[in-house]
């Protein structure tokens, strides 16, 4: 009965959803668009971390152990 | 609205009075005050709010609390409504570019050049949030509306814009929204078979107006009962509630005078203020230091330009607020007024027959005497289950309004039936008609209040109000939540009335309990489990004080920031 259960409780979380974004009083195509267009935003901004804050947090990492780590080391080791 | 649980037990008195607090008949208030009367004593010098016990003005504690508003709650509420313009600007949109038929009301083709007579952005709202939960609101009742009713099924095919009627009634549904606090709207027993005599006798429609040939011997018995049941000299009575504010204000204040009104007064004493011309000056709600600082100006600063004195200061307040369930601070209103030479207006719309050991509203409940007030307005709407409304006063007062008021001069005097359903229910709840009756239902009716509102805070919604004031509002802030609130009590056979913006503020948005005498402990029991069901349902429940409320608490400081759960 797990499987009910989650079902049901998706459900309610879907409809939590609803309620508190308001969408509920929509109508059935204007809820498609609302969900379409926040499911495309939360996409995108999925596929930008993805692509981009492991390189920027590697970066960041190598700045500042360069910064108060080596003192001695050159900056173009830095650069490579 | 900020937190202010003022539960105070008013003076010194209080500690030795604890003993010998029970009192016979004192509308439900069955709190045992021992424990909290005695500590209150030491409490009261370390409380933090600099509300001083007033002198001995309450001879009981008065306990009123608006909860603040959670501020994830109030954060996500504008969020809604933010979603919800930007949707309503679409439709706007498809709307104009004719996209997608338009419903509401336009001008024709030919008039576009003229001066428009639609103005298409102050009905935004309207047609844009309204329109869409429109549902909830004008449901077609087809039986009598006491403690339960029948409503007619309506089905809508174009989202709310039209309804259809299938021939379908929804029976038996619990009626928590009828302003019915007495059970006098019922369709049978002793009041409905006067008013069937009185409609043998005099038929229904008067056909002319008080000044002329519409003054029934039954409007001057009707009178002379409803000086007696108030305990002043003489009353008016009129034909409709909502007239009786808006058409003799006018009368009473004029130009240079000052009209001293609450922030939250209903729309019929805005208006007769408006209409009579008189400055108006609007006081905090229920405050009575922003009272006493506007009377205070009046006096030394005088009229606006010239500095002279007013004629007079009239204060206008009500003694039920239905939107809050609030009680006005009557003791001390009455004091400032005696202090600055005011006079009062109170509306007792709510408060008549619903307060009070002995059902005479809101100057019984707090032991005051009649003559201190000015003029007592108040209706037969609400606890008599008739129409109408009355104005009592001294005697002069009244032959004065008999001959200048717009209602008694022009409008047509109230309809035999109804008079004697007044005159049934006046002497029921009297007690003149030999039966215990009245008292009974006024007393079930403060059981029924105390304990309605102390089951839904514990269930952890948050509740405004007074707790002794038998309109219980209950918020829910979001705006789909007042839509889906309404549909999921219905489907669960329990009628409420929500309430949005305008009537209240844009983010408080509730739904509006009336507790009722006619209501058995089994159908409160019945909506009560309802209402917590939905209440789980849709996450209502966003009090932070939970748990509170037995007379065990130690009422060290936090009684009044309350429990943390």
């Amino acid at each position: 009965m797990d499987v009910k259960n989650l079902k049901d409780y998706l459900h309610w979380l879907y409809y939590q959803y609803l309620l508190i974004t308001s969408i509920y009083v929509l109508e059935p195509w204007e809820q498609t668009l609302f969900n379409t267009v926040l499911f495309t935003m939360v996409a995108m901004v999925i596929y930008t971390s993805y692509v981009f804050v492991p390189i920027h947090v590697r970066l960041a990492l190598k700045f500042f152990s360069g910064l108060c780590g080596g003192q001695q080391e050159s900056t173009v080791a830095l650069i490579s | 609205m900020t937190e202010s649980s003022a539960n105070k037990p008013a003076n010194g008195d209080a500690c030795h009075r604890a003993s010998g607090a029970k009192k016979p008949g004192r509308n439900g208030y069955v709190k045992s005050p021992h424990l909290i009367q005695q500590k209150h004593c030491h409490a009261k010098e370390r409380s933090h709010h600099v509300i001083t016990c007033n002198g001995g003005l309450y001879s009981r504690p008065f306990d009123e609390s608006f909860e603040e508003t959670p501020m994830l709650v109030a954060v996500l509420t504008y969020m809604g409504y933010g979603i919800l313009t930007l949707f309503g600007y679409l439709r706007d949109f498809l709307r104009e570019w004719k996209i997608e038929k338009c419903h509401i009301a336009r001008e024709r083709e030919e008039q576009r050049d003229f001066v428009p007579l639609y103005q298409d952005f102050e009905n935004f709202y309207t047609r844009n949030l309204y329109m869409r939960i429109r549902d909830s609101w004008n449901r077609p009742i087809c039986s009598v509306p006491g403690a339960r009713m029948d409503l007619v099924e309506r089905l809508s095919h174009d989202y709310n814009w039209t309804f259809q009627h299938m021939g379908k009634v929804i029976k038996d549904v619990i009626n928590m929204g009828s302003y019915n606090y007495l059970g006098f709207a019922e369709n049978s027993g002793a009041c409905l078979e006067a008013a069937a005599e009185a409609t043998a006798e005099y038929g229904v429609g008067v056909s002319s107006t008080r000044q002329e040939l519409g003054n029934l011997d039954k409007h001057e018995e009707l009178e002379k009962l409803v000086a007696r049941f108030l305990g002043v000299e003489a009353t008016m009575a009129f034909g409709m509630g909502f007239a009786t504010n808006s058409m003799n204000i006018p009368a009473l204040a004029g130009k240079g005078c000052l009209i001293l009104s609450d922030e939250l007064n209903h729309a019929s004493l805005v208006l007769g203020a408006r209409l009579s011309g008189s400055t108006i000056r609007v006081f905090k709600h229920n405050n009575m230091q922003s009272l006493e600082k506007l009377l205070r100006d009046a006096i030394v600063h005088g009229q606006p330009r010239t500095h002279r004195p007013w004629k007079k200061i009239l204060i206008v307040v009500e003694g039920i607020y239905s939107m809050e369930g609030s009680i006005v601070r009557l003791p001390e209103v009455i004091a400032l007024k005696k202090k600055y030479k005011a006079y009062l207006y109170l509306d007792e719309a709510h408060s008549i027959g619903a307060l009070g050991p002995h059902g005479r509203g809101v100057i019984d409940y707090f032991g005051l005497d009649p003559r201190d007030v000015d003029i007592l307005m108040g209706t037969f709407t609400k606890s008599f289950g008739a129409a109408g409304g009355y104005i009592g006063g001294k005697k002069e007062l009244i032959d004065y309004l008999r001959t200048h008021s717009h209602s008694a001069v022009y409008a047509t005097s109230m309809s035999p039936p109804v008079v004697e359903q007044i005159i049934t229910s006046m002497k029921c709840i009297m007690g003149e008609d030999g039966t215990t009756v009245g008292q009974e239902r006024i007393q079930r009716l403060a059981d029924n209040t105390t304990y309605f509102r102390r089951k839904l805070r514990e269930m952890g919604f948050i509740i405004y109000g007074n707790n002794d004031s038998p309109v219980v509002p209950v918020m829910l802030y979001m705006p789909a939540k007042i839509g889906a609130f309404s549909r999921e009590m219905l489907k669960r056979n329990i009628g409420v009335v929500v309430v949005g913006f305008p009537a209240t503020p844009i983010i408080e948005s509730r739904a509006r309990f009336c507790v009722s005498a006619a209501h058995t402990r089994d159908m409160l029991d019945v909506a009560l489990s309802a209402i917590s069901e939905v209440g789980d349902l849709l996450q209502l429940k966003y009090s932070r004080h939970r748990a509170l409320l037995t007379a065990d608490w130690s009422s060290d400081d936090t009684s009044y920031d309350g429990i943390e759960n």
